[in-house]
């Protein structure tokens, strides 16, 4: 079917693509538990928000799952030594993705203040703690994070927890959340009237700003302050698993080299600001009809792209540079799984997200409708 | 050297979170059957009742799925976390399953929950009816691509170690689906939660009977448990996993550790009912057996012996000494003596490279392990016996007095005396926990019974681990105990709420608490 190098770059893309449809999907959703205070005040506004998606939430994150356990399955070593390096990290992810399924499904079941209020500050700490774990682990990726195999090749990190929130990934943890929240707003703009939509939009026009200024920022940072990571000795791309065999240096700015090397991909970085300020521009009209909306909706998905691709064109072929021996960093051509495994993950791959997405689309379709408060109020026994 | 403290609280977590998520799993692979055949009789014949049925179990359903899918999280993460020696080790093998698992079936499961929930007035009749039964057939297909996993890690089949990368790599994936190890899980787990979906149904239904509240109701949702209940229940004793302890060397030490079976017994062998494990002494004090019942259960012969665990110990010591050579034999790969003499002779032993590995407990290096130590890895080559034996017999206990229950319900449900039968519904509803005395027994036997492994033969489990720090490890663990205690409290409460609230709490005016105040009184009076 494939070489071992196609293979290898289609799970580069795979990963990728698994990332954005989470941002995407799961982003939104998270930004909408991370809205809820602000844009709600009355408990039928709450719910007016919730419902919006109440029937989704779930199948969103699943695309984190996913994700997770493709890593798992394509690029192991990364897997193992991401996860078990940012232990403190990712057990506080853990714990805050924890409170989500349950308020999302228990808040309205008890008709008491007290009950709901708790619940949805769960869902906002749950909906809001994640993404900036995932922006500071970002920030971090980029920088490179102090681990190294031994002779058998188990790894070993050496960071501590607090050296995860350096100047640079708290910056990248801000981007990560403006994206949420910008994504969660177009989407309440779309699905929800009155008061909440124009509460949202008020927001989704701040952070939809706050995006490409933090995103700039750390570009120009990138460029100035922090150290790429070079490859210098040759590379078999058709090789095993073998990432303890190459040797690699660190250059200042050499994360801009791909796209120095290639300018068309200054496209990407240049959709992801662009997008964002129609965003801005699209949550500023005062009459907005439901094309307005939905390309708002769009756009804030095409900036969420961007800036994911953004950092892993930035990296390419990093994934996970090693900051204490950087000969040991992992790249996506020598941390993968085996020829076999790959092909095999790639021909599931290609047969069951056509049909996920299918079966997703269509269950949008079925649920789509502006959320009132009159619906909710109809409906208060069955609706979240 | 190896870190016991930390390999401790990392399996002690492992198995917190485990035994904790696998509470709310069978309960939702059970009822999702359960709400669809409730949901296929309300379309079919168009009755309210059975939509009420569907909706009000459904919301005891979603109660308990919030706390299934939140407690998932972890599973999918803690082998990265925790074991990622372990995922580099087996991730090549291991992690297509659970990617599969994503793909196929969490998406169908969590995509078309949302429709149950709140697709009612948004789909047609049939549509919400697919959906449903979509939801089912993904959370089933869950269960069969993580069994698939577990199965490969009690029978490693499909794939070979690779010395350049240091890891297990895929070779058959046909081998790994058709594992016969992972084929009697999968039937036999699922088949438990269906067992425990229709006891759920049952038991909570026997509660309305026995306070003569919405009888109709109650009696409709008793029959479909009953009837589910019965088929679930016989599957999961027939189907039992035990037909794949034949398969595997570690299967076969389980096997024996279960029966406390420390030495061979001439075919075909006693099954022991009770007795005392002692694995000091080698030998089960004040046993009670069965003659022939073991022999018969696990070969299904009458003439195949099974082996003791002292036999199985004597083929594992020339396998560890086997082993320490394959480990030599690695160590100059490795250190790039890539010489045909090296690679032939790696190749001749790396079957038993994983016994040898069984000495990194002792000696960093292996192959200058003393006599005294190759002994020690050789009694660590079977698990603890007592804790297997009982908690297999607690499983089994469990599971008959659940079939008793179960048949007694069917025939007096289909004889229509069940509501005379008080003390059959007494019994049914304090039996509520049963299932998951099994399932969390079983699941024992099943992981602790695979010891000192977590790759059967291949990997020790004291070398899965991540490279932690004692402290970090306590610290998640206790967060885990103290985080789920609290989950846990707030899923019943409002379990046992809604439970007792019983179908008013659909709010469609038509049941018990919904009555008016003269209604409401005679109701009363006739359940007094």
């Amino acid at each position: 079917m494939f070489d071992y190098e196609t293979l290898k770059f289609l799970w580069w893309a795979i990963i990728g693509f698994l990332l954005i449809g989470f941002a995407i999907t799961d982003g939104m959703d998270m930004g909408v538990g991370g809205l809820l205070p602000f844009v709600a005040n009355k408990d039928v506004e709450r719910r007016v928000v919730i419902n919006t998606v109440g029937a989704h939430w779930d199948g969103n994150q699943v695309w984190f799952i996913t994700a997770g356990a493709s890593l798992f399955a394509a690029w192991p070593m990364v897997y193992g030594a991401a996860f078990s390096g940012f232990y403190f990290a990712m057990m506080l992810t853990l714990f805050c993705l924890f409170l989500r399924p349950l308020a999302f499904d228990y808040r309205s079941k008890i008709d008491s203040p007290r009950w709901r209020n708790n619940w949805d500050w769960a869902l906002f700490v749950g909906s809001m703690v994640p993404p900036l774990v995932f922006g500071i682990a970002f920030g971090n990726l980029l920088q490179g994070v102090p681990f190294s195999f031994d002779f058998l090749m188990r790894v070993t990190y050496t960071g501590s927890f607090f050296a995860l929130f350096n100047p640079f990934a708290l910056l990248s943890g801000v981007v990560s959340v403006s994206m949420v929240l910008m994504h969660g707003s177009t989407w309440l703009v779309m699905r929800t009237d009155e008061q909440v939509a124009a509460r949202s939009a008020n927001i989704g026009g701040i952070v939809s700003l706050v995006l490409p200024v933090c995103f700039i920022l750390a570009g120009i940072m990138i460029w100035q302050s922090i150290d790429g990571y070079v490859v210098i000795s040759t590379l078999d791309k058709m090789g095993l698993a073998q990432p303890t065999t190459k040797t690699v240096t660190t250059v200042a700015g050499a994360w801009l080299n791909n796209f120095n090397g290639n300018p068309s991909l200054w496209l990407i970085p240049i959709t992801a600001i662009v997008m964002s300020l129609l965003v801005t521009l699209l949550m500023r009209i005062k009459q907005k009809t439901t094309l307005t909306k939905a390309l708002a909706f769009v756009a804030s998905s095409l900036a969420s792209a961007g800036v994911i691709l953004t950092a892993g064109v930035a990296m390419f072929p990093f994934v996970m540079p090693s900051s204490s021996v950087p000969d040991h960093s992992l790249l996506m051509w020598d941390t993968v799984a085996s020829e076999t495994t790959l092909g095999l993950m790639f021909v599931v791959v290609s047969i069951f997200i056509p049909l996920i997405l299918g079966y997703t689309i269509w269950c949008y379709t079925k649920m789509w409708r502006t959320v009132t408060i009159a619906e909710i109020e109809q409906n208060s026994h069955s609706a979240y | 050297m190896i870190n016991e403290t930390l390999v401790e609280l990392s399996r002690w977590q492992f198995a917190v979170t485990a035994l904790f998520h696998f509470l709310f799993v069978p309960l939702t692979i059970g009822m999702t059957w359960i709400l669809f055949i409730m949901e296929a009789v309300f379309v079919m014949t168009g009755r309210e009742i059975y939509r009420d049925m569907t909706k009000f179990w459904g919301k005891l359903f979603g109660i308990n799925f919030a706390i299934g899918v939140a407690t998932g999280l972890t599973m999918e993460f803690e082998f990265g976390t925790n074991w990622s020696y372990y995922s580099h080790y087996v991730g090549d093998v291991f992690g297509a399953p659970l990617a599969i698992e994503g793909l196929m079936a969490f998406f169908l499961e969590s995509t078309f929950v949302g429709m149950f929930f709140l697709g009612w007035d948004r789909l047609s009749r049939r549509q919400h009816l697919a959906g449903t039964l979509l939801m089912a057939l993904g959370t089933n297909f869950s269960a069969l691509w993580i069994l698939i996993a577990n199965g490969w890690m009690q029978n490693p089949v499909g794939s070979e170690f690779n010395y350049l990368t240091m890891r297990m790599e895929l070779v058959s994936f046909s081998e790994i689906i058709f594992n016969p190890v992972a084929q009697v899980k999968f039937i036999h787990t699922v088949a438990g939660g269906y067992v425990a979906g229709s006891m759920f149904v049952l038991s909570i239904s026997s509660y309305y009977l026995l306070k003569g509240r919405d009888i109709a109701f109650a009696k409709r949702s008793f029959s479909v448990a009953a009837g589910f209940g019965v088929a679930a229940i016989f599957s999961v004793i027939l189907l039992g996993d035990e037909s794949g302890y034949e398969v595997g060397e570690v299967q076969r030490v389980k096997l024996a550790a279960i029966e406390a079976e420390y030495h061979t017994e001439p075919a075909p062998a006693a099954f022991t009912l009770v007795g005392f494990p002692d694995d000091e002494a080698m030998e089960t004090h004040y046993a009670i057996k069965i003659p022939y019942a073991l022999g018969i259960i696990a070969t299904r012969s009458l003439d195949e012996e099974v082996m003791g665990l002292s036999d199985l110990m004597k083929l594992h010591e020339p396998r560890i000494r086997n082993g320490m050579i394959a480990y030599g034999y690695l160590v100059k790969l490795r250190s790039g003596e890539e010489t045909p003499e090296n690679i032939a002779g790696f190749n001749r032993t790396k079957q038993d490279l994983g016994y040898g590995l069984l000495l990194k407990r002792y000696t960093e290096n292996v192959v200058d392990a003393t006599e005294a130590q190759i002994q020690q890895a050789v009694k660590d080559s079977i698990p603890q016996v007592a804790p297997v034996f009982w908690a297999f017999r607690m499983m089994v206990g469990s599971g008959m007095v659940m079939l008793v229950l179960f048949l007694l319900a069917f025939y007096f449900n289909a004889r229509r005396q069940i509501e005379q039968k008080r003390w059959l519904l007494k019994a049914i509803l304090y039996a509520l926990p049963l299932p998951w005395v099994a399932i969390e027994t079983g699941w024992f036997v099943a992981e602790f019974g695979r010891q000192p492994w977590a790759i059967s033969e291949i990997l020790p489990t004291f070398l899965a681990t991540s490279d932690l720090a004692v402290n970090d490890v306590l610290f998640s663990l206790v967060a885990f105990i103290v985080v789920y205690a609290i989950l846990f409290v707030i899923e019943m409460w409002l379990m046992i709420r809604f439970a007792k609230m019983g179908p008013s709490a659909l709010h469609t005016g038509r049941y018990h608490f919904e009555q008016t105040p003269v209604v409401n009184t005679g109701l009363r009076h006739q359940s007094a």
